[in-house]
């Protein structure tokens, strides 16, 4: 089985309680990092309109789309209302030597 | 012989839809100015403090002018707070509807969702359709076709403007669809943009807003006045005239079919009295580019943006000069629209780079 975990970025290059976006090929991802250094991956593109959510806002584990303020709980992927209605998908991740990896095959 | 064009069809079912699919406009990316992520962070940053300062104001002069006009009821003597009364409920709940809406007025969720609630029954908004129809409007804004919510269609229907001042085009018309709603239908351009898991709330909402209006017209026939009625419903309607005052500032006249906001989009200065009514809405480029800042940090995003920005308007009277010739003009042609002067460091569309953190 091919290996699915995928070298992102610096852990430390994302700011406390805020989101970097990661492409990879056609492939776009989300990467948030908590108050309390824990990391979390998921789509990069908001389920309502197809916008980058790192352009958004985070808010202890709230991720919120720049356009339309659609939210949601990036641990685990669920939208929070109106105007967001899809939950997104989310991707283990882990730091090693100081770099975040994500498995980006069992989309959650 | 020159025969004058067609007016454009801005309804969202017809041919425009289609069209501004074809050109690339549905859906689009949106020109952004360049601001350190570091310092948006900051201006993002959700805070309950302004907001329940601002609203509880709010709510004491809505029971100060409401109480001096309920004690002056019958005499002449209540024409001035019920005027005060009417602007405070038919056209502030306008900007508290806006931004309750996009839940930035308040860090904590249901304190934007109670205002919005209330707010959306003030200013004669059901509370569903126009959450979706207003991220339309974000979406795709002054794209015909596709935004529900463009206030001047060209050519201006004058009498329609004239009505507007208190709410007697909209008004009759969201009664309509209320009606339609309380039966479990939308109209065909709701059903654009409402997801149908959605319309259940919908339904739900057109109900309960009946039910409350039948309550307070049941209350002035069995008191025999008309004063609950000014307390509660008339406000929509003869309050109504500064949100139109405010609202033709923020696109009327201005580009169609742009993907620049700082080209369909007013920012007009105003002072702090007519900034706390309107709820700094005045900033209208700098909220619909970054619709993530609360109201109450608008102008610190405005100091950040400005250098990318067309010159602002200095002034309510300002923009009046431009919209009032440029409405007059798209009588006659309705092609015409102001052209905003951008700075020279505009970058290309398209060429939105990832921010500097």
């Amino acid at each position: 089985m091919a290996d699915t975990w995928i070298d992102t970025v610096n852990a430390a290059d994302i700011a406390r309680e805020d989101v970097l976006r990661f492409d990879l090929g056609e492939r776009t991802f989300a990467l948030y990092r908590t108050t309390d250094d824990r990391y979390y991956a998921t789509d990069g593109l908001c389920t309502h309109a197809k916008v980058h959510l790192a352009g958004g806002f985070v808010l202890d584990q709230v991720i919120e789309c720049p356009k339309h303020n659609g939210r949601f709980n990036f641990t685990t992927g669920q939208a929070m209302g109106a105007p967001v209605c899809v939950n997104l998908k989310t991707y283990p991740t882990k730091v090693e030597a100081g770099r975040l990896w994500v498995n980006i095959a069992p989309a959650a | 012989m020159l025969t004058a064009p067609a007016p454009r069809d801005y309804s969202l079912t017809g041919p425009e839809n289609q069209r501004a699919g074809a050109r690339g406009l549905a859906d689009a990316e949106w020109y952004t100015c360049m601001i350190p992520r570091s310092r948006l962070k900051e201006l993002m940053q959700r805070r309950d403090g302004p907001a329940i300062r601002d609203t509880l104001l709010w709510f004491a002069l809505l029971i100060i002018t409401g109480t001096i006009g309920c004690l002056t009821w019958g005499t002449w003597w209540t024409i001035l707070p019920f005027m005060a009364y009417g602007v405070l409920y038919g056209s502030c709940s306008d900007s508290r509807w806006h931004e309750s809406l996009h839940r930035t007025a308040f860090k904590t969720v249901w304190m934007n969702d109670a205002l919005y609630e209330l707010a959306s029954f003030m200013v004669l908004r059901e509370s569903v359709p126009w959450r979706w129809s207003h991220t339309r409007h974000h979406t795709d804004t002054i794209i015909v076709g596709r935004d529900p919510e463009i206030a001047v269609p060209r050519p201006p229907d004058f009498l329609g403007l004239a009505l507007s001042l208190f709410s007697l085009k909209s008004g009759p018309r969201e009664f309509r669809r209320m009606a339609l709603h309380v039966f479990g239908r939308l109209t065909p351009g709701e059903a654009t943009y409402i997801p149908e898991t959605e319309r259940p709330k919908v339904y739900r909402n057109a109900r309960i807003y009946l039910a409350i209006y039948l309550a307070v017209i049941a209350t002035a026939v069995a008191t025999r006045s008309f004063l609950p009625l000014m307390l509660v419903g008339f406000p929509s309607f003869y309050g109504a005239w500064l949100l139109l005052v405010f609202g033709l500032t923020q696109h009327a006249g201005l580009a169609e079919d742009v993907l620049d906001h700082r080209l369909n989009c007013r920012t007009v200065y105003m002072n702090p009295v007519l900034r706390y009514l309107y709820w700094e809405m005045n900033y209208h480029v700098e909220h619909h580019m970054f619709p993530l800042v609360p109201y109450h940090a608008l102008g610190h995003l405005h100091q950040e943006l400005k250098a990318d920005m067309p010159v602002p308007y200095d002034g309510l009277w300002a923009a009046y000069r431009e919209i009032i010739p440029t409405l007059l003009r798209q009588a006659k042609d309705p092609a015409y629209h102001v052209q905003r002067r951008l700075p020279a460091s505009a970058r290309a569309l398209g060429s939105n780079p990832q921010p500097a953190t």
